[in-house]
């Protein structure tokens, strides 16, 4: 029989939570090899063993299972509230499963949610109906509190940074984020960044960059060659895996420019963990 | 590798230096935010964590197969920055020996494992389904109810867990060197040198 949606989506979910992309592996394994001492050494391999033990296991990869964002692209007539409703389905039987930590909380009693599912509000869903689609497709993306807290807006132009309204404002800034967040969002991250949009939408874009596979460039020549230059400039501040020091404090940094008012210049970075959690699959309805 | 195992001496732990090695072995218990606040806003600790451990962590738990007890699932450190405000406090009421956690602390936390005679140590962030294989069973917990699982205190056994010394009894703070530098390193890059 076939699987229903739900199943396919808890499937996702386990997969997801225990199973690090081959890419950000390839990244951090490139990284041990490339330690500057012993403890930068000693921290890449234990998160390269402990990739290879939850995925082993089926357990979750880090406890902070993170927040859930479920993006989809659908044909023109789908229901999106029949997929909203199967996910929460799947979310609260993942976390009875153990596979995601009871992580939702209640932002005005502080009482948790113990499904992690709270119906019309989360997981969050995007949807974005694609008239080209020949069939459903989710990504799904478990993102952390500690390197959430990490993530940052600037507005340019920022006389602290001698950022102005250009490419290298934006490269001032990214540094900027990557500086203060040291090592409190589990170094070494990997960084969605929008420039451009508004406050909301530069926040979305950030986020969504962390989709993006570690080896893909920018198709626009200019963000490309910013995506190049400052993933080596951050990783010459020396802040290294955990803040504790090294070469590799950024595994990858992902650009995209969206149009802005000719009053805002905003530029969002969405700092992620190494664990970078991400899994795109079909569903088949 | 050096073994700390609880209860944990003040001489074992004066005898620590930034950048050690260490395996903990014994009781600690889990405490992160809900948990800080408590205690600042007036609450009383559960349990007695004189010469012990505290752990920033909300682990993923699940009831034991035979029904009795609870299993550890994936087990971390969380970042500890945001106990800043009331490390300092709860070190010295408490009497702990021993913070684990990750990305560091402040000033004043440094300032109190001085005084008071207590380690920092870095446990590997997200490294969650290794440390749960540390984690020898669960002893117990508190503020289930109250705080939620993630929050909540739970008393464990651990068998060996690896971390390294960030923040020692001697003043030394292997975060806040590389911190300086990476900030000197950024005006330079930026062009904002003073």
């Amino acid at each position: 029989m076939a699987k229903s949606v739900t199943e396919q989506l808890v499937e996702l979910i386990h997969r997801n939570t225990s199973d690090l992309p081959e890419d950000v592996e390839a990244a951090l394994s490139a990284a041990a090899d490339g330690a500057s001492s012993d403890s930068e050494s000693l921290l890449l391999h234990a998160l390269l063993e402990n990739a290879a033990l939850a995925r082993r296991q089926g357990t979750p990869l880090c406890q902070d299972t993170g927040w859930l964002s479920f993006f989809w692209t659908i044909p023109p007539g789908t229901d999106a509230s029949a997929l909203r409703g199967a996910t929460e389905e799947a979310v609260a039987r993942a976390t009875a499963n153990g596979w995601l930590r009871r992580n939702t909380i209640d932002a005005l009693t502080g009482a948790s949610a113990d499904t992690n599912a709270v119906p019309g509000l989360v997981p969050v869903c995007h949807f974005e109906t694609d008239p080209a689609a020949d069939g459903i497709t989710v990504s799904l993306l478990q993102k952390g509190g500690g390197s959430e807290n990490m993530s940052r807006q600037f507005s340019l132009p920022d006389a602290s940074l001698g950022a102005g309204r250009d490419l290298d404002g934006v490269r001032k800034c990214i540094l900027k984020a990557v500086c203060d967040a040291q090592g409190y969002g589990c170094a070494p991250g990997v960084l969605g960044v929008c420039v451009g949009g508004d406050r909301a939408e530069g926040y979305l874009v950030a986020k969504e960059q962390l989709l993006r596979p570690l080896t893909d460039r920018s198709p626009v020549a200019e963000l490309a060659a910013l995506e190049e230059r400052v993933t080596a400039e951050a990783n010459s501040l020396g802040i290294g895996p955990m803040g504790l020091g090294g070469k590799t404090t950024v595994l990858g940094i992902k650009i995209a420019a969206r149009p802005r008012l000719p009053a805002s210049f905003f530029v969002t970075v969405a700092y992620c963990c190494w664990a970078c959690r991400r899994h795109t699959v079909r569903i088949l309805p | 590798m050096k073994e700390l195992t609880y209860p944990f001496s003040e001489n074992a732990i004066r005898g620590l230096r930034a950048g050690d090695a260490v395996r903990i072995s014994g009781r600690v218990c889990t405490g992160r935010d809900r948990f800080h606040k408590f205690l600042a806003d007036g609450g009383s600790c559960p349990v007695d964590l004189r010469d012990g451990a505290l752990f920033h962590c909300g682990p993923v738990a699940v009831p034991a197969e035979d029904g009795a007890g609870w299993r550890i699932m994936a087990a971390g450190p969380t970042t500890s920055i945001r106990e800043e405000p009331y490390e300092a406090g709860v070190i010295a009421r408490l009497g702990l020996r021993v913070i684990i956690g990750k990305g560091g602390m402040g000033a004043a936390t440094v300032a109190a494992c001085r005084e008071h005679g207590c380690v920092y140590l870095q446990a590997v962030g997200g490294a969650a389904a290794l440390i749960a294989r540390r984690v020898r069973r669960v002893a117990g917990v508190h503020f289930l109810e109250e705080f939620g699982m993630t929050e909540a205190c739970w008393e464990l056994d651990l068998d060996g867990l690896e971390a390294v010394v960030g923040i020692d009894t001697h003043g030394r703070d292997l975060f806040a060197g590389v911190r300086d530098e990476s900030y000197g390193r950024l005006a330079a890059l930026t062009g904002t040198e003073k």
